[in-house]
């Protein structure tokens, strides 16, 4: 074996590691995002979850008091517009229903929108319909 | 987009606060409405402007149909039948919780939530809780609605091992999410679904027809904390607000009911009032003495003679549909300077405030009727309680005998009227099946038939 053979021999176990290390690079990086993901949702759901009770001890509270100031004689009224807000789970529903493409998730959200829009005209509607027949004296 | 998506949802969810604050007094109460109408198509159009909705068709189509048909229901329904449209509305959001839920357990990509299979479990948790409680809801409504539409008895439905039943069916529940958050299996979400519609209908069949208010707040409530899983499942603060408002308004209201009763919710819940209670009390007292009828001439004179006759109105002026009479017996007495005012109690008709909405349908003004604690004072001094399709609530019982089943409810002093008139179908006992010993004292006149016939002909009488 000649001195040119050899560093020939060098260059190219050189060029080898480079390519090697490149891909080892790559494989990392891969790693790295598909673990990035992960950690989030994992850690993302972790904090949501305590963001979440948060929101919803304060919301009792403010349920609690907004409700209790709500005059006995506007109950039916009151139950009729908590019926027809509840169907806000239509938001849900409709992230259902709205990928395109067509699979069983769809038609459940298809089926979810119909029967919350019942609910969202309907109750909104027969509570306009009690509440405009509570009238003063002599009006 | 997500920043604004988010505030818009904070905007909507103030506008339902203020849906509800509206409702503090009449006056407000229109504006609180459209508050709520606004808040919701905030809501729906922030959703639909996310990313994730590409296709439109089914959604409009959905909407179209389902609008359409609450249009129609809500434009048609007499008020009478009220606790049996709220009941049946109750049963969709329960329904289309369980739809959601499932539909985010099948795709939960959609709702970044993990892949099918694999789940993160806090979802899992949140979405099989949010799928049971929508499910009960669902069938406990169903139930609630038949009995009040009078499909099936309004007479508790009592057999044996219905509570050691209905506690397996809940621990069973329980077991089933602990296995669906191991496996992520698919059949442990369709038999948490099964179990729990059998759960609904089990807990609901043993309330007798005259607890139904509990039942609807309760069940109001349920469709709120259903909402709320859901909001957990979907990370969606509004649907959480929307749905602890709509929860902690449900459970206010039962709770309000309750007391207007003095029972606690577990005895409400645990059911069997009233069938029981009506088979032992009933019999064993018998009549106390004689009972004196009148005729609506003479009804009608003795009120028109009154300075100020009080109106009670009670679930028998409903069924009726004797508003509308009463309202024009009320126009002629004060025609004659008589004062006529209407006392309320918390329990009277078959939904939290459905008396209410019913005088105020046949125009009473709603400064003439007042609630128990401020009218009960005044029978002292009125010359006339006129009681109409109420029985149980004026039962002085409820004050004087420990062994009632009624005993500590708050009820309406109408003995201390001078002349109290009872507009009853027959003798038959309340709801209760406790004897009213009202009907029996010498300053009571019993006025027999159809309440409305019977306030059509007071009328008549007064006109003539």
């Amino acid at each position: 074996m000649d001195q040119t053979q050899l560093s020939a021999r060098i260059a190219e176990l050189k060029a080898n590691l480079a390519a090697l290390g490149q891909q080892a690079d790559l494989l990392a990086a891969q790693v790295a995002h598909s673990a990035q993901p992960v950690t989030e949702a994992a850690g993302g759901h972790g904090s949501f979850f305590v963001t979440g009770l948060t929101v919803l001890v304060l919301a009792c509270f403010v349920g609690y008091y907004v409700v209790w100031r709500v005059t006995p004689a506007l109950h039916s009224p009151l139950m009729a517009v908590t019926n027809a807000v509840s169907s806000v789970i239509i938001v849900g529903a409709l992230i259902a229903a709205g990928p395109a493409g067509f699979d069983f998730s769809k038609v459940l959200g298809f089926l979810a929108v119909i029967l919350a829009s019942v609910n969202i005209f309907g109750g909104f509607l027969v509570t306009q319909r009690m509440l405009s027949m509570f009238k003063k004296k002599g009006k | 987009m997500e920043t604004l998506s988010a505030l818009l949802y904070l905007a909507a969810s103030i506008c339902f606060i203020m849906a509800l604050r509206g409702l503090s007094s009449p006056e407000t109460s229109r504006q609180g409405n459209i508050y709520g109408m606004v808040g919701m198509t905030i809501a729906i159009l922030t959703t639909l402007a996310s990313p994730i909705v590409q296709s439109y068709w089914m959604i409009v189509l959905g909407i179209a149909i389902g609008g359409a048909i609450g249009y129609v229901v809500a434009k048609k329904i007499e008020m009478t039948a009220l606790p049996q449209l709220v009941a049946a509305f109750h049963s969709l959001v329960g329904l289309a919780a369980v739809f959601v839920a499932l539909a985010a357990f099948y795709s939960p990509e959609a709702y970044g939530i993990g892949v099918r299979g694999a789940i993160a479990k806090g979802s899992l948790i949140e979405m099989a809780l949010g799928t049971a409680i929508g499910a009960i809801t669902f069938t406990g409504s169903l139930v609630a609605f038949a009995k009040l539409q009078g499909l099936v008895t309004g007479k508790p439905l009592v057999f044996p091992m219905q509570h050691p039943l209905n506690a397996a069916l809940g621990v069973l529940t329980v077991i089933l999410i602990i296995w669906l958050v191991q496996s992520n299996s698919a059949a442990a979400m369709w038999l948490i679904i099964l179990v729990a519609l059998a759960l609904g209908f089990l807990l609901i069949l043993p309330i007798g027809g005259a607890d139904m208010p509990v039942v609807i707040s309760m069940l109001n409530s349920y469709s709120g904390w259903a909402a709320c899983g859901i909001g957990f499942t979907l990370q969606n603060n509004l649907l959480i607000i929307t749905g602890a408002l709509v929860g902690s308004s449900g459970a206010i209201l039962s709770y309000i009911m309750c007391k207007g009763m003095n029972r606690s919710i577990f005895n409400v819940i645990l059911g069997g009032f009233g069938g029981e209670s009506a088979a032992a009390g009933g019999p064993a007292k018998g009549p106390q003495g004689s009972v004196k009828a009148g005729s609506a001439e003479d009804a009608a004179y003795i009120m028109k003679n009154a300075q100020s006759v009080i109106i009670v109105p009670g679930y028998g002026m409903a069924v009726a549909q004797a508003q509308h009479a009463l309202r024009e017996m009320a126009d002629v007495l004060k025609h004659e300077g008589v004062d006529v005012k209407y006392a309320i109690h918390p329990v009277a008709g078959r939904m939290p405030g459905h008396m209410n909405v019913l005088l105020a349908e046949a125009n009473v003004p709603y400064d003439e009727v007042f609630e128990l604690e401020d009218i009960n004072r005044d029978f002292g001094t009125a010359d006339v309680a006129f009681v109409i399709g109420a029985n149980d609530v004026t039962n002085p019982a409820a004050k004087t005998d420990p062994t009632s089943p009624i005993y500590g409810m708050p009820i309406l002093d109408v003995e201390k009227a001078k002349t109290v008139f009872f507009i009853k179908r027959g003798m038959a006992a309340g709801y209760a099946g406790v004897e009213n010993e009202l009907f029996f004292r010498p300053n009571t006149m019993m006025l027999f038939g159809d309440a409305k016939k019977v306030t059509e002909e007071v009328v008549k009488a007064m006109e003539a």
